[in-house]
């Protein structure tokens, strides 16, 4: 007689919990792949050639062209807060506030958050499906084999360029918020101009957006870092790439509010 | 020149390669044959650094590339020249910018001599006048020459083609083997293919190995593979449906 059992014989709770250590286990080995991946991106930054064509075209890619989408995106958000803000605010007789309320929101929150779910949706996963195609149509070994790093050429252009971008997009967005609330709260509404802007100059401080600009800053890694990993590592074929495109614009956008909870939590 | 020896390599409990051994002489055109699906691009990958094998090593000029780093590696690899299965053509480039890819990057020639080179290769693969062209817009064959021009504009010691003929028709397959000759004539480099076009194969190789679940079973000149009377090598060579070889699933 064996005194082993096989793995179908084996009951049913040691089977639960062997799946379940294997489940950790990929769930380590993934995680410790993609933090390898940011520090090799990292490594490749710093290691000479820097590749400015390279770089000026993916500023073109994720910035440039994400503008009319974070333009029409600020002026809504604006326009639809100054709306909520004064309805309220006016049942408290305190519409004088709808100015700082408004920038403060979106300086601090939603213009970081907001921008970068969107540029999330438009450039981060065009990079992934880019990424990705160029993996399974082994664009990316021909790199390799030409002894030029994929790391040089796709990763590290891609999360300069978001470092480079975010903080500009967000203050585009917020700038074009706080127009676009103008908008409504001054034009539409009959609020006074000196008030929207005048209260809003006493309320808010470089402080806030400095923490913005953080905000963006760190999304800016978090979505070209997860875009460009989940291209390079995507599965075969078009379902692949398809699996790694959507997983991209998921886990950014959690990583996004997840770090936006702690950045609130940490920065003034 | 390049050797292999005991090269295994499985994918989760799948084993692939199980104990490959094989030599590759300088300056000849080996040709790996073997089914669809057998393992030879994954014998390929091993060659160029791409894949790392489970046990088993691989020797360029007698140095084990298996365990290299990735710069040590790219020293090795700047030898090469490598024709993918489907071009591997960079689709944001023009057909000229591909050509002239690995001399702008790998190389750094000065533009001018990169041009000359650049125009003498794809008037070479038969493309002149066509680097305006983007991948898209060619057709298949065309980019099979375009992948074969940028791999051997760097002049390289040793090229690796990945089944560089498959899906093109007769006679553009023939096209293709003659100007690899016609290259390998000129620029004597090391030449290692993976193919399973039979018989026009016998015309560009100068060694033939077979490769058969996983191994090597038998290697030689055309016309010694063509006369083999190993069970295996001739159900292949002739195509036929019943033999030793397992029936396609």
């Amino acid at each position: 007689m064996s005194g082993q059992a096989a793995p179908g014989r084996q009951p049913l709770v040691v089977r639960g919990f062997g799946s379940l250590g294997e489940l950790v286990l990929d769930g380590l080995a993934a995680l410790g792949r993609f933090g390898g991946f940011f520090i090799l991106a990292v490594r490749f930054l710093f290691t000479p050639p820097v590749k400015l064509g390279r770089l000026s075209e993916r500023i073109h890619f994720i910035g440039y062209k994400s503008l009319t989408i974070v333009i029409l995106t600020g002026a809504f958000t604006g326009m639809v807060l100054a709306l909520q803000l004064f309805l309220t605010l006016t049942r408290f007789g305190s519409e004088a506030f709808v100015g700082p309320a408004l920038a403060l929101a979106l300086i601090r929150e939603l213009g970081p958050v907001l921008c970068a779910l969107i540029v999330t949706g438009r450039a981060g996963s065009a990079l992934t499906a880019e990424i990705g195609i160029m993996r399974i149509s082994e664009q990316i070994d021909a790199l390799t084999v030409m002894a030029l790093s994929p790391y040089r050429y796709l990763v590290v252009p891609s999360i300069v360029a978001g470092v480079l971008t975010f903080p500009l997009m967000v203050s585009l967005f917020d700038v074009v918020g706080i127009y676009g609330g103008y908008l409504v709260a001054v034009k539409l509404l009959g609020m006074s101009a000196g008030t929207y802007f005048g209260e809003m100059q006493t309320f808010v401080d470089w402080s806030d957006i400095a923490t913005g600009l953080w905000k963006a800053f760190s999304f800016g890694i978090i979505v070209t870092w997860v875009c460009t990993y989940k291209g390079f590592y995507c599965g075969h074929g078009a379902e692949g790439v398809a699996r790694a495109t959507t997983q991209a614009v998921v886990l950014s956008s959690i990583l996004i509010l997840m770090w936006d909870y702690f950045l609130g939590t940490v920065l003034p | 020149m390049i050797a292999v020896e005991g090269l295994y390599r499985s994918f989760g409990a799948q084993p692939v390669l199980r104990g490959i051994d094989l030599t590759v002489a300088a300056g000849e055109i080996m040709v790996v044959i073997g089914r669809s699906g057998g393992g030879k691009s994954v014998l390929l990958k091993h060659l160029v650094g791409l894949l790392r094998p489970d046990t088993g090593r691989v020797l360029v000029d007698g140095q084990d590339i298996t365990h290299l780093g990735n710069r040590d590696l790219d020293r090795v690899r700047a030898r090469y020249g490598v024709v993918f299965q489907g071009g591997a053509l960079f689709d944001s480039m023009s057909v000229y910018d591909n050509v002239a890819f690995p001399l702008r990057e790998k190389v750094k020639v000065p533009a001018a001599e990169a041009r000359r080179r650049v125009e003498e290769k794809l008037a070479q693969v038969g493309l002149a006048g066509m680097g305006h062209k983007n991948p898209a817009e060619i057709s298949g064959g065309m980019r099979k020459r375009v992948a074969i021009a940028r791999a051997l504009v760097t002049e390289p010691q040793v090229v690796f083609f990945d089944e560089p003929t498959t899906g093109l028709d007769p006679i553009l397959v023939n096209t293709i083997h003659h100007l690899i000759r016609e290259l390998h004539a000129k620029f004597r480099f090391t030449a290692v293919m993976v193919s399973h076009e039979l018989p026009e194969i016998f015309e560009i190789a100068d060694r033939v190995a077979m490769l058969h679940e996983g191994r090597i079973v038998e290697t030689g000149a055309p016309a010694a593979i063509q006369a083999s009377t190993n069970p295996v090598v001739r159900q292949f060579i002739r195509g036929d449906v019943e033999g030793a070889l397992p029936a396609p699933q």
